[in-house]
């Protein structure tokens, strides 16, 4: 229960963990970028990304099992868009026709392609929550929205939100874990039944848990009051993020990967005006 | 001038039933203090009301010449009363230790080499250094509590404020805690209020009020308060174990000195017999 599949922070000293956080952010958004520019059939481009990811694995130190295991949690996603794209497109020349079901060349094509771009993302995205720990995403994050303070949005307010929340996953995940053994010991049954006994079964979990984080919430707000907690105004930060050579190294490749991407198409693209 | 003086104090969370009723005390700087009472006493609330957490209906709160009263004041106050209340986990906000006991420091604006070493200090003070890159979800409930109190220490309060700050923890923690707590109190000269309902977490206090429905019915040393041994049963408090021992034994005839409160002085006063013998 307590492990969190998606991208859980993986402690460790490295060149990408070294990174500014905001500078890997900006990386990642780039990346995906990267990524749906690539054409179905530019496969270059795919070769490019993945390369990428590569060495952005190999200098992150995080092992390579732990970066694919983030595949885990969207594999039925992924599946199932192939699938779809398998036995419901109906272009390109037919390969197996059987009932009503046609699979193509081009469907395969496509089946592909949708594989090694939802993989890819998502390698990617969470290659930045495996190096970043949830406080330096919270305030990369804050760093990046600061803008946003001309106008009007509360930026230091969102940021404090969503470091407290990933602050409170585990706590809550444990008591989540505490509430189901304890109605379990009451005679609950989670197992048996179909998707919506399963679910109406929650119930009895869902509620307490709910009650529990209100609870939490007011001795939170009252603590945080105690010390002295007062909004944004007069605040200072003890933890400064600053760039480094590192950063300018992951924009320089990051660049180079973007141009690559940007390059193939146009000259896919004129390849296939002219 | 006591460091918090507390005149008739009364406070209802709905302006119907008095929580606190007429509560007035002064604390003197460097005092450790116990507050005990059972559940429902108004305890908690006197906490909150100590450092402004809640306002007083009627009555008047002055801590280190600041009043209560006053709403420019209240940060003042906020800075010096520093609260560490009963479940560890709802009190820290950051994922890690150091930003965790930062976060005070930086409400207060205080620029950030001087929150480095008010880290250092407070993780120092708790002994708590090793732990300071860590997650406090992987800690222990005792050590969990430890860093909310170095949370609290890295605002430079005059006094602590512990309430029921061990209610959620085993032997261990409680120890571990209340350890640090004595050593803040007797080296660093911290003034400690404790709010408790743990007999023996009183037995080191100066000075013990005991709360009853919101109301200060005693006041004195914890051995003249143990004394009304009758009057604190009708409380609804018991005694330490130690001294209910020794008051069983008497009652079987074994001749004890008066005023036992102690695991020590039990064992003490039980050896002088056996050399007696």
């Amino acid at each position: 229960m307590k492990e969190v599949a998606f991208g859980q922070y993986y402690p460790a000293k490295s060149f990408v963990h070294n990174m500014d956080a905001r500078v890997k952010i900006l990386a990642v958004i780039a990346y995906i970028v990267a990524v749906f520019l690539v054409q179905s059939f530019q496969f270059m481009g795919f070769a490019a990304c993945l390369l990428f990811v590569l060495i952005a694995t190999a200098a992150s130190g995080v092992p390579f099992g732990k970066v694919l295991k983030s595949i885990k949690g969207i594999l039925f996603f992924i599946i199932l868009s192939a699938i779809l794209q398998v036995f419901f497109n109906a272009t390109g020349n037919v390969l197996v026709e059987w009932g009503f079901i046609k699979i193509t060349d081009k469907g395969l094509l496509n089946a592909a392609f949708i594989v090694a771009r939802i993989t890819l993302m998502v390698i990617g995205a969470s290659l930045l929550t495996l190096t970043t720990s949830p406080v330096e995403l919270a305030d990369g994050i804050e760093s990046l929205l600061t803008p946003l303070k001309w106008l009007k949005f509360p930026v230091h307010e969102f940021a404090l939100i969503m470091s407290i929340a990933l602050r409170f996953i585990p706590t809550l995940l444990d008591e989540t874990d505490r509430i189901i053994k304890a109605q379990k010991a009451r005679g609950a049954d989670f197992e048996s039944g179909n998707v919506f006994k399963k679910a109406k079964a929650l119930i009895p979990v869902l509620i307490p848990l709910l009650i529990s984080s209100f609870r939490r919430a007011d001795e939170l707000a009252d603590a945080m009051d105690a010390r002295c907690y007062s909004g944004s105004k007069n605040r200072t930060k003890y933890k400064k993020m600053h760039l480094t050579w590192r950063d300018l190294i992951g924009v320089l490749v990051m660049a180079g990967l973007i141009t690559g991407v940007v390059y193939l198409n146009i000259t896919g693209f004129l390849a296939v005006v002219v | 001038m006591p460091l918090l003086q507390a005149e008739n104090l009364t406070f209802s969370y709905d302006k119907k039933h008095n929580v606190i009723k007429n509560v007035s005390l002064s604390v003197e700087k460097g005092e450790y203090i116990a507050v005990i009472g059972r559940n429902g006493s108004g305890k908690s609330t006197l906490a909150k009301l100590f450092n402004g957490l809640v306002k007083p209906d009627s009555g008047k709160l002055t801590v280190d010449g600041f009043d209560g009263n006053d709403k420019n004041s209240l940060f003042e106050i906020r800075k010096r009363v520093g609260v560490v209340f009963q479940n560890p986990d709802n009190q820290l906000v950051a994922s890690i230790v150091e930003d965790d006991v930062a976060f005070g420091p930086e409400n207060l604006g205080v620029p950030r080499e001087e929150i480095g070493k008010r880290i250092d200090f407070a993780l120092k003070a708790v002994g708590m250094e090793k732990f300071r890159h860590s997650s406090p979800t992987r800690l222990s409930g005792g050590q969990k509590q430890r860093i909310a109190i170095a949370g609290v220490l890295a605002l430079m309060p005059e006094i602590l404020v512990l309430d029921e700050s061990t209610a959620m923890l085993d032997p261990q923690g409680r120890k571990e805690v209340l350890d640090v707590v004595e050593k803040l109190n007797k080296e660093k000269n911290v003034t400690v209020i404790t709010i408790t309902h743990y007999m023996d977490e009183v037995l080191n206090a100066d000075k013990v009020f005991v709360l009853s429905d919101g109301e200060v019915v005693l006041t004195g040393t914890p051995e003249e308060i143990f004394k009304e041994k009758d009057r604190l049963k009708s409380l609804g408090l018991e005694l330490p174990l130690a001294a209910v021992v020794a008051d069983r034994l008497k009652e079987k005839g074994v001749a004890l000195p008066d005023g036992i409160l102690t695991n020590e002085g039990l064992a003490e006063a039980l050896c002088a017999l056996k050399a007696k013998i």
